[in-house]
């Protein structure tokens, strides 16, 4: 029974790990510019399937991920440039289907470019599995947790130690004031959707060895990336990387207790409840409605 | 009778489509999606556009009314009618249990929160296979009868399922024209105000959320008896998505605005046959488009437009809407 629990707990942190990099790309989106993108998922996607194409036509590993990466954030910026900017004054709701036509295009594209079929990555360092009792740890599960991990206190120490960080968190804060100041408030805006894309390229090339890479691959994580961030409480970045590993450690070991078919009810069942009962997430200020 | 005009002209539209083009496969094949579409969009119309609460999980309750008549027909033979009934009452008991948490939530949570749902229930229809047919679904669903009369022929389905979306949109008229309907529009407007009003807004928008279920769940038994056969797929969040879409593009807080959306959306598939890998693309640009360029949707954008050519220099009481 242990085992069971600690090999939930190795696959759910994994998993976790990239919902929380999805989360947190979330959350730096919806901080600046108040708008909650779900086309997030598709940046993972966008990441992984270009790695996948680079390697096929003979690119080196490491440059292929470098290249993949770029890929993705480029996405990132033309998202930014061409359907959130124009839409500036746009309702919540407007937002939304904003977004997710974005998403759905970008899975059109996908889909036109590399067909139905599943992809994996290779993993990045071997697959000898360490034995933690009856339980395994692979190495690339080691990757995922330890590049999250360094991504992670990187965004942390970016907004409290650079300048540009602490002009980002200006920017969520009162964008009329921090233009009055003197940051580029629309060029804020574009970073952010950069670095958010950065991550999720960054999750779906980690987990693209472990989990097979499609091109409707994006959407599931998207949304559990979204959870991750509700659960930490919308607009608190590393609550929603907390939220992140939660989300994946209840999920996996609802998948171990219960039965795999339901792993995704699990999560949004879990995300259904805390909405219901804590709607300011975990780490989440109440928030209060101006009339 | 001047505010059913729109009313009229619809169901004139609706008869003559037929007569003028009746071997039309966009007549009378196509025409039964839209009306079955257009019923649901109705409905979620008068949550999203009226009352301002967005649902990404609506494609559940169409789900709901769909497995119920799926399921009672053919494991247990029920009678369709019976069955289509215990479906409402499914559909009414599950709205209203999660209406009053869901709408506690707003704007992204509210989202989010019903988004949650619509993949909750579609994976129930997924998972026990041995009870739904798992993901290759339900086949062989017996057809409807009225009076004696066998619903089996493309054209008897578009007199029932056209009937239906005018019952549907008399309802929803109704009930847009009451004082339930200015309080709705009150909710949109401002909820502290609608509050300091006297509006009830935990009430009301739990029973508008209720009403566009079964709107959903209705057109779910329609959708059973007259596909025959359904799988999860029909009732995924991406229709969901495509229901919001037939809202927006044809303008929220428009009456008919939802019916024109529907149509444009089911026809595009159909129109699109020949450019089959670019459908998902192309919906995806006209979603951005329509948001980014015509936020108000295609229909009321147009309308606006049209209307003056028209009607000369009458003042116009009537809120939004087209």
């Amino acid at each position: 029974m242990s085992d069971v629990l600690l090999q939930s707990l190795i696959t759910g942190v994994t998993i976790g790990s990239a919902y929380a990099l999805v989360g947190l790309g979330f959350a730096i989106i919806f901080n600046v510019s108040d708008v909650v993108n779900f086309a997030q998922g598709e940046f993972v996607m966008v990441g992984a399937m270009s790695a996948v194409s680079l390697l096929a036509v003979g690119v080196p590993f490491a440059v292929a991920l470098f290249l993949a990466l770029v890929i993705a954030v480029c996405i990132g910026l033309i998202l930014e440039k061409f359907a959130i900017e124009p839409a500036k004054s746009a309702t919540v709701v407007s937002t939304i289907i904003i977004t997710i036509g974005a998403s759905i295009f970008l899975r059109g594209l996908a889909l036109l470019i590399w067909g139905k079929d599943f992809h994996s990555l290779p993993a990045f360092s071997g697959e000898t599995p360490i034995h933690i009792g009856s339980a395994t740890l692979t190495p690339q599960s080691m990757w995922v947790m330890g590049v999250t991990a360094v991504l992670v206190f990187l965004v942390h120490q970016f907004f409290n130690r650079t300048i540009t960080g602490k002009a980002l968190l200006a920017c969520s804060a009162n964008p009329i004031a921090a233009s009055l100041i003197g940051i580029p408030v629309k060029r804020m805006m574009l970073f952010a959707y950069g670095l958010s894309a950065l991550l999720g390229g960054a999750a779906g090339l980690l987990i693209a060895p472990i989990a097979f890479t499609s091109y409707d691959a994006g959407m599931m994580l998207g949304l559990k990336g979204f959870a991750a961030a509700i659960l930490g409480g919308l607009g608190n970045p590393m609550g929603a990387v907390a939220g992140g590993v939660v989300l994946g450690v209840l999920e996996s070991l609802g998948a171990g207790l219960i039965s795999s078919g339901y792993k995704d009810a699990i999560a949004f069942i879990i995300l259904l409840l805390v909405l219901f009962f804590k709607p300011q997430g975990f780490f989440g200020k109440a928030g209060e409605e101006r009339v | 009778m001047k505010r059913y005009r729109g009313f009229f002209a619809l169901a004139s539209i609706i008869t003559l489509a037929p007569i003028l083009f009746p071997v039309n496969y966009f007549v009378t094949v196509v025409g039964v999606s839209i009306a079955i579409n257009a019923l649901i969009a109705v409905g979620l119309n008068l949550l999203m556009g009226y009352t301002g609460q967005i649902s990404l999980g609506h494609a559940a309750f169409f789900g709901i009314g769909a497995y119920a008549s799926g399921l009672l027909t053919t494991l247990l033979s029920w009678n369709p009618w019976l069955a289509l009934l215990v479906g409402l009452l499914a559909t009414w008991l599950v709205a209203e249990l999660i209406a009053r948490p869901i709408l506690r939530l707003k704007g992204h949570y509210l989202a989010m929160a019903t988004l949650g749902f619509g993949i909750i229930i579609n994976i129930l229809m997924v998972q026990p296979t041995h009870i739904t047919g798992g993901p290759d679904g339900l086949s062989d669903i017996p057809v409807l009868n009225i009076l004696g009369w066998d619903i089996d022929s493309d054209i008897r389905w578009y007199i029932v399922a056209n009937g239906a979306l005018l019952l549907g949109v008399w309802v929803a008229l109704n009930l847009i024209n009451s004082r339930i309907g200015l309080a709705l529009r009150a909710v949109h407007g401002s909820e502290v105000g609608a509050q300091m009003m006297g509006v009830d807004i935990e009430k009301i928008k739990i029973k508008i959320f209720v009403v566009s279920a079964l709107f959903a769940a209705f057109a779910g038994s329609l959708f059973a008896h007259q596909q025959g056969f359904i799988s999860p797929d029909s009732f995924s969040f991406h229709f969901s998505i495509e229901l919001v879409v037939m809202v927006v593009l044809g303008g929220m807080a428009s009456k008919y605005g939802p019916i024109f959306g529907a149509a444009v959306l089911t026809m595009l598939p159909e129109t699109l046959v020949v450019f089959e890998d670019y459908e998902v693309l192309i919906l995806g640009a006209i979603m951005m488009g329509i948001m980014i360029f015509l936020p108000q949707g295609l229909w009321v954008g147009l309308s606006q437009k049209i209307k003056p050519l028209f009607i000369k220099k009458t003042i116009s009481v009537e809120p939004a809407g087209g």
